[in-house]
């Protein structure tokens, strides 16, 4: 990060990329499988994070059918049980969610948005890619191993992580971990790409501050990442040594089935303090570029500019730093020291004002906006009301008092489902219903879309609101079945019955959508260039889709921020990033 | 985690002062127009790679952090007991220095074209690498045969970690090493790989540092100053 004196002649970027600098495929295999286009390669991390999205949609059913209904389901036991949620957990947080949004849409996006022929480093690029495959087969085969893939609960706590009580000791955990570290790997060399484009590919004109928002997001959430995932690396990397070298360093003395064991010494706590160190920044990559995307979306479809763009971008710059100091939140049941959960619960209090403020943002910005309903921006309006709500139970949580007694009780699952499970979903499905066009050069079907909205929406909803109450009860979380306790009513069993009924019946809606996606990828209207009428760049490339090189001959050159829309005066509602002013005369409006 | 939260807030010192050269208070609703009206806004003109190493040092600075804030807090914990370190490591270093030493020679060498220069500079660089790896494995088979196993001690299992996480990474350095040694030697223009020889050599002070660092934790000598340090934080 050097800053670079201003110098006119080595400013401005050469227009024309010379042919030899950019890569070409010279066989299907090249162009389609082992492809080095940054376009092809957000395809391939898209479907590959889906398809394990849908395993681990498809465990949240089998764990719904046992909480719904215990007893019924003999082939679902408690050792399984253990294996779906932890599963579950690790594949909807890092494989489908971290993988879709900075190798899905970073991928696609980020050299179209700044106006880039690809990303800086394409063969790494590829790499990326298939490290990432790897890990993710990898994780599958934990569930064809003796034993099965490990139950420890997605956060993987020592020691019960790999004592023989937890299902997966053998095969599991160890699968599990290389999983990871593989990941790691494969998203650190995605990451330095997504971040060396921004900083060095951006076209003339591409300030900054002229990025749209999406570009923000993700690029803040990549050099987060960048930081945080070294220390699920150390952990994981440290575990692995425990449980295959017999090192202790976090496995304390312990005694198990009466025999003492050859660990000592460690501390589980010092793996808490690793992973949260992960963790905690992991909701915001997740979230940032949610964020993002759900500005150019709430902006385009509402047909105006984006309300207060530089207090957003400082918002965004804010919530990253911040996110690094808040991590042990989630440990506030861990024993440390009263002083740092007060120091804890300041920082995750403060962190709520720049969030505030974007979402204060995001309706200012709506406000006497041309709303149009469609798909994409009934999912947009979807993010904002269930982020706001799962961002409130996040205050309750903050507090160590309040946090105490909720402590892994269904609260919690219901918080963390609203504000990083569902919130970021809705953006993830708006924004395909956004970008198909572009990316396939055909419309998904609207009515088909409009029908997986309201049944994903307001099912979301009948799910986890009640799940909310659950919690209050004292309804733990993890329990593979809680049978007759006093303090749980029977009105609470058949709540769980029908919150099972619910979230089978948004699983079906999901069906829906896969069908959609594909029929009209043969059948849908075709879109043309830019169906939304939007400013961004990506919706002025020469083909749709963008062929190899993104552009002509010549790279776009940028002459207004990304929100032109409703300009006063201006022909048309919306104004492309790469149009020049009408008349010099215009600039005497700039300070 | 004092040793990560430092790492992070220089970097976010790093981060803070590059924005505030962006302009970041510009208001771009009202600044339609042609960059060269706003000079200085532009993409970085550094090589992609330049940038890319450096984003990169950022990470594997971020891993060696988190290692030692794990070793510091599990230092303190009241059953430690530090393990002598062979003196071999010295030695080690002494290497390591050369190493980086002659790879800076290779570049300097490379800004004044002198082609015998960078290969001398690189292969003397690459050779006392090698040596500094070898050397770090008789350490280890010194401490073994003397009964310090990996698993006998919460100080010998981070010894060996953090030792084979550091080995790794200059491992990783001399692949891109042997890459630019092989570039040329098939007789590649100066031009072509001026940008590699510089990047090997920031690669190599970097390890240098992160080494220096490592050893000085897992010597002890650092103590006296995290114990001044946290005098001061009292």
């Amino acid at each position: 990060m050097v800053d670079v004196p201003y110098d006119a002649t080595t400013e401005i970027p050469p227009a024309e990329v010379a042919e030899v600098e950019l890569y070409h495929p010279t066989s299907w295999w090249t162009r389609y499988v082992f492809s080095q286009d940054a376009k092809v390669i957000a395809i391939q991390y898209s479907l590959t994070a889906s398809a394990i999205g849908l395993v681990a949609l498809v465990l949240s059913w089998l764990m719904r059918l046992q909480l719904g209904f215990p007893g019924t389901f003999s082939f679902i036991d408690a050792n399984q049980y253990l294996q779906f949620i932890t599963m579950h957990g690790m594949i909807m947080v890092i494989y489908l969610l971290t993988a879709l949004f900075l190798g899905g849409f970073g991928n696609y996006l980020i050299p179209l948005m700044v106006g880039a022929r690809d990303m800086v480093f394409p063969y790494v690029n590829m790499l990326s890619y298939w490290v990432y495959l790897l890990a993710v087969v990898v994780l599958a085969s934990t569930f064809f191993v003796p034993g099965g893939p490990t139950g420890a609960g997605w956060t993987l706590y020592p020691p019960q992580a790999i004592l023989s009580g937890t299902p997966g000791q053998d095969w599991g955990i160890v699968l599990m971990l290389s999983s990871l570290i593989l990941f790691i790997i494969g998203f650190t060399m995605g990451g330095l790409n997504y971040v060396v484009t921004v900083l060095q590919a951006r076209t003339r004109g591409m300030t900054l501050m002229r990025l749209p928002l999406t570009v923000w997001g993700i690029f803040t959430a990549t050099i987060m990442a960048l930081l945080a995932f070294p220390a699920l690396f150390v952990a994981s990397v440290m575990m692995l040594f425990d449980r295959l070298l017999g090192t202790s360093f976090f496995m304390p003395a312990l005694v198990e089935m009466g025999q003492q064991m050859k660990y000592g010494g460690g501390s589980p706590i010092l793996f808490q303090h690793l992973f949260w160190f992960f963790g905690h920044p992991e909701v915001y990559i997740v979230a940032l570029p949610a964020f993002g995307i759900v500005s150019d979306l709430i902006s385009t479809h509402a047909r105006k500019n984006i309300f207060g763009y530089r207090m957003m971008v400082w918002a965004i710059v804010a919530i990253g730093a911040l996110s690094f100091i808040v991590w042990a939140h989630h440990m506030y049941v861990s024993g440390m020291h009263p002083h740092f959960g007060f120091f804890f619960a300041t920082t995750t209090l403060i962190i709520a004002i720049p969030t505030a403020i974007k979402v204060y943002n995001w309706v200012l910005t709506l406000w006497r906006g041309d709303i149009h309903l469609t798909v994409p921006m009934l999912f947009a309006l979807g993010f904002i009301i269930t982020f706001v709500n799962g961002g409130l139970t996040g205050l309750f949580l903050g507090n160590v008092v309040v946090d105490v007694p909720l402590s892994d009780t269904m609260f919690v699952v219901a918080h963390f489902h609203m504000v990083m499970g569902v919130a970021p979903i809705m953006v993830v499905l708006g924004a395909i219903y956004h970008w198909y066009p572009k990316v396939t050069g055909r419309m998904l079907n609207d009515a088909l879309g409009k029908f997986h909205f309201w049944v994903t929406f307001l099912g979301a909803y009948l799910i986890f609101f009640p799940m909310h109450y659950l919690g209050l009860l004292g309804v733990p979380r993890r329990y593979h079945d809680i049978g007759e306790v006093a303090f749980v009513p029977p009105s609470a069993h058949t709540l769980n019955a029908f919150i099972t009924v619910v979230a089978l019946t948004v699983g079906f809606a999901q069906m829906v959508f896969l069908f959609n996606l594909v029929w009209s990828l043969f059948k849908g209207r075709h879109s043309g260039g830019n169906p939304w009428r939007a400013t961004t760049l990506e919706w002025q490339t020469p083909e749709t889709p963008p062929g190899h090189g993104n552009w002509g001959k010549e790279l776009p050159v940028v002459y207004r921020w990304a929100y032109d829309y409703s300009v006063p005066g201006a022909k048309e509602d919306f104004i492309p990033q790469n149009q020049p002013p009408a008349t010099r005369a215009l600039q005497g409006a700039a300070p | 985690m004092s040793a990560i939260i430092l790492f992070m807030a220089v970097i976010a010192v790093i981060v803070g002062w590059w924005l505030s050269q962006q302009r970041l208070t510009a208001k771009p609703w009202l600044e339609e127009g042609p960059i060269s009206d706003f000079p200085g806004t532009g993409a970085m003109t550094l090589p992609a790679a330049k940038i890319g190493l450096g984003v990169f040092l950022a990470v594997a600075g971020s891993l060696f952090a988190l290692f030692i804030s794990a070793y510091s807090m599990r230092m303190n914990m009241v059953d430690w007991r530090a393990m002598p370190v062979p003196s071999l490591l010295w030695f080690n270093t002494g290497v390591l220095v050369l190493s980086s030493v002659a790879l800076q020679w290779a570049h300097v060498a490379a800004r004044r074209d002198d082609m015998d220069g960078v290969i001398i500079g690189l292969l003397a660089g690459g050779l006392s690498a090698v040596v500094f790896l070898v050397g770090q494995l008789l350490a280890w088979q010194q401490l073994r045969v003397s009964g310090y196993f990996v698993a006998s001690n919460p100080a010998n299992s981070f010894f060996y970690l953090i030792t084979a996480a550091h080995g790794l990474h200059l491992m990783g350095g001399l692949l891109a090493l042997g890459r630019t040694t092989a570039k040329v030697w098939r007789g590649a223009k100066m031009v072509q790989v001026r940008l590699s020889v510089e990047l090997c050599a920031i690669y190599w002070h970097f390890l240098l540092l992160v080494w220096l660092v490592l050893l000085g934790l897992l010597t002890g000598w650092t103590d006296d100053f995290v114990d001044i340090c946290r005098q001061l934080l009292k």
